[in-house]
C-alpha cells in the first residue's frame, strides 16, 4: 500500500519476462541463475581489440526453442530496421511477459486502462554512433527516415503500446543504471493513484557498442584484468574486482491493480508494497560518504510498505562490481538493517549476467520475485574473498534455499539518483 | 518485363516485407502494400542508392505506385 494518496490501490506482478546474457525466457535464465550459470563472455557485437575491456554480457544468439535469441521469431523483419536493438530486446521481454500475464483487453475501456512505461539508461547508442558515422562522413542524405524513431527511448514504450493497443499513459524513465526500479515503481505509482489498472513497465538496454564500451572504459568504470575469464570478471565484493561488466538485455513486468488481477483470476507473483526515491546531490558518478543516498532510498521505500527491515529475509543488490561502490552499499545496507543484518541474504546477480544498465533494476526485480516465489537466494559468483566483512550472508557462488517473505531490490545510477524498491509474496 | 521494373520490385518486397505477388505495377505503396509516409521516404533512398540515381523531394513525392518508379527510372536512365 502506498502512502499519501487519497485513494491508493494495491499493485500486484502478473507477469514477467526476460532477454538478459543468460538467455530469453524467465524459466530459463532463472534455471541456469539458479545453477551458478555466467552469462558473462568475450564482445562479439563488435571489435573490441582495441579498446582495454573486451568481455560483456550478450544475449545468445539461436532460437527460442533452446532460450536463445532470434528476432527474427519476434519482430517482422521489416520492421526491424526501425528500431535499434534496445528497442527489440524490450519487444521480446514485454511479449514474454504480456502472455505469462494473460491480459488481453477486450474493450476500448480495457486498452485504455492499460498502459507502458519502459525505460532505458542509453537508448538508441549503437543507431546514433552509425548514423554519425554516415553524416561524419558526408552521407547525411543517405541517413534512414528512421534513425530518429529508432533511436528514442521513449520508443520502446511506444512499439509496445502499438503491438498490442495499450492506449493508457505512456511514459519512459531515464535515470541511468536505476531506470528499471524507476519505472517499476513509478508504473506501480500511476496504479496505486489510479491513472491505469494495468501497467507493462520495466526497462532495457542494447549499449555493447563500440562507443558504449569506449564511454564506460574512458570513465575507468569496466573491468579490464578478466578479458581472458570472462566468467570471472562480475565478481562484486571480491578482493579481486576492478569494474563492472557491461551487460544487455531487457526485464519487464506487467503490473496490476489487485482486485482487477483478482477479478480475471490473474496468477498473482507478488505485491509491490514499497518504493523509495532519493538523490545523492554529490557527485556524477561517485556515491556519497556511508552511501548516504542508498540508505535514504531504502528508508523511503519501507516508510509505508507496513513492512520493517525485520520482515525482509533477501536483498537483490545494486552490487556492480566496482571498487567503491559495492562496499558503500553495504555499509549502507548495514546500517538500514540494523540488528535484523545478522544473517540477512543479500546477492548480486549482476556476478552471472554484468551490468545491464537501465535494465539492470527490472531484471533483478524479476530475480527478486522468483527468489520469493522458490524460497531461494540466487548466488553471487566469484565471490572468493570478500573485500569487508560483514554479518550479512552475500550468498557466494550457490544459491541458497530460504524462506522468503518480502524481498527488496537497489538500483543506484549515474547523476546521484537512487532507487528501492520492495516486493511481497502474493497476498 | 525490363531490368528495372525486375529491380525495383525486388527493392519493394523487401523493403516492404510484402508478397512478390502482390507487387504489380499498379499497387500503390501505401494503399495496397501497407508502407506509410517514412517507409516511401526510405523506398525512394532505396531506389537513389540501388539505380545510382538521384530523385529529388519534390519528384520523390509524385512517385506513389511500383509503375511510377519504374517510369521515373527509366527516364532518368535515359537522359
Amino acid at each position: 500500500m502506498f502512502g499519501s494518496l487519497t485513494t491508493p490501490r494495491r499493485v500486484v506482478v502478473t507477469g514477467m519476462g526476460i532477454a538478459s546474457p543468460l538467455g530469453v525466457g524467465v524459466a530459463h535464465v532463472w534455471q541456469r541463475m539458479l545453477a551458478s550459470e555466467s552469462g558473462i563472455g568475450p564482445i562479439s557485437l563488435f571489435d573490441a581489440k582495441d579498446l582495454p575491456a573486451k568481455i560483456a554480457g550478450e544475449v545468445p544468439s539461436g532460437s527460442k526453442t533452446e532460450g536463445k535469441l532470434d528476432f527474427n521469431e519476434w519482430i517482422p523483419v521489416k520492421d526491424q530496421k526501425k528500431m535499434d536493438r534496445f528497442i527489440q530486446l524490450a519487444l521480446v521481454a514485454a511479449s514474454e511477459a504480456v502472455e505469462d500475464s494473460g491480459w488481453v483487453p477486450e474493450t476500448e475501456e480495457d486498452r485504455y486502462v492499460t498502459g507502458v512505461m519502459i525505460g532505458s539508461g542509453i537508448g538508441g547508442l549503437p543507431e546514433i554512433y552509425n548514423g554519425s558515422q554516415l553524416v561524419g562522413q558526408g552521407k547525411a542524405k543517405r541517413l534512414s527516415p528512421f534513425f530518429i524513431p529508432a533511436s528514442l527511448i521513449n520508443l520502446a514504450s511506444g512499439h509496445v503500446s502499438i503491438k498490442y493497443g495499450f492506449k493508457g499513459p505512456n511514459h519512459a524513465v531515464v535515470t541511468a543504471c536505476a531506470t528499471g526500479v524507476h519505472a517499476l515503481g513509478d508504473a506501480a505509482r500511476l496504479i496505486a493513484l489510479g491513472d491505469a489498472d494495468v501497467m507493462v513497465a520495466g526497462g532495457t538496454e542494447a549499449a555493447v557498442c563500440e562507443i558504449g564500451i569506449a564511454g564506460f572504459c574512458a570513465s575507468r568504470a569496466l573491468s579490464t584484468a578478466f578479458n581472458d575469464s570472462p566468467d570471472q570478471g562480475s565478481r562484486p565484493w571480491d578482493e579481486g574486482r576492478d569494474g563492472f561488466v557491461m551487460g544487455e538485455g531487457a526485464g519487464v513486468m506487467v503490473l496490476e491493480e489487485y482486485e482487477h488481477a483478482k477479478k480475471r483470476g490473474a496468477k498473482i507473483y507478488a505485491e509491490v508494497i514499497g518504493y523509495g526515491m532519493s538523490g545523492d546531490a554529490y557527485h556524477i558518478t561517485a556515491p556519497a560518504e556511508g552511501h548516504d543516498g542508498a540508505y535514504r532510498a531504502m528508508k523511503a521505500a519501507f516508510k509505508n510498505s507496513g513492512v520493517t527491515p525485520a520482515d525482509v529475509q533477501y536483498v537483490n543488490a545494486h552490487g556492480t562490481s566496482t571498487p567503491m561502490g559495492d562496499d558503500l552499499e553495504l555499509e549502507a545496507v548495514e546500517k538500514m538493517f540494523g540488528d535484523s543484518a545478522k544473517g540477512l541474504a543479500m546477492s548480486s546477480t549482476k556476478s552471472a549476467i554484468g551490468h545491464l544498465l537501465g535494465a539492470a533494476g527490472a531484471v533483478e526485480g524479476i530475480f527478486s520475485i522468483l527468489a520469493i516465489r522458490d524460497g531461494v537466494a540466487p548466488p553471487t559468483l566469484n565471490l572468493e574473498k570478500p573485500s569487508r566483512e560483514s554479518v550479512i550472508d552475500r550468498v557466494a557462488k550457490v544459491p541458497q534455499e530460504r524462506k522468503i517473505d518480502v524481498a527488496l531490490s537497489n538500483s543506484f545510477g549515474f547523476g546521484g539518483t537512487n532507487a528501492s524498491i520492495l516486493f511481497r509474496k502474493a497476498p | 518485363m525490363s531490368d528495372t521494373a525486375d529491380k525495383v520490385k525486388k527493392i519493394v518486397v523487401e523493403h516492404l516485407g510484402v508478397e512478390e505477388a502482390k507487387v504489380t505495377s499498379e499497387a500503390s505503396f501505401i494503399d495496397d502494400l501497407g508502407a506509410d509516409s517514412l517507409d516511401t521516404v526510405e523506398l525512394v533512398m532505396a531506389f537513389e542508392e540501388a539505380f545510382g540515381v538521384e530523385i529529388p523531394d519534390d519528384a520523390a513525392e509524385k512517385i506513389t505506385t511500383v509503375k511510377d518508379a519504374i517510369d521515373y527510372i527509366e527516364a532518368q536512365k535515359a537522359a
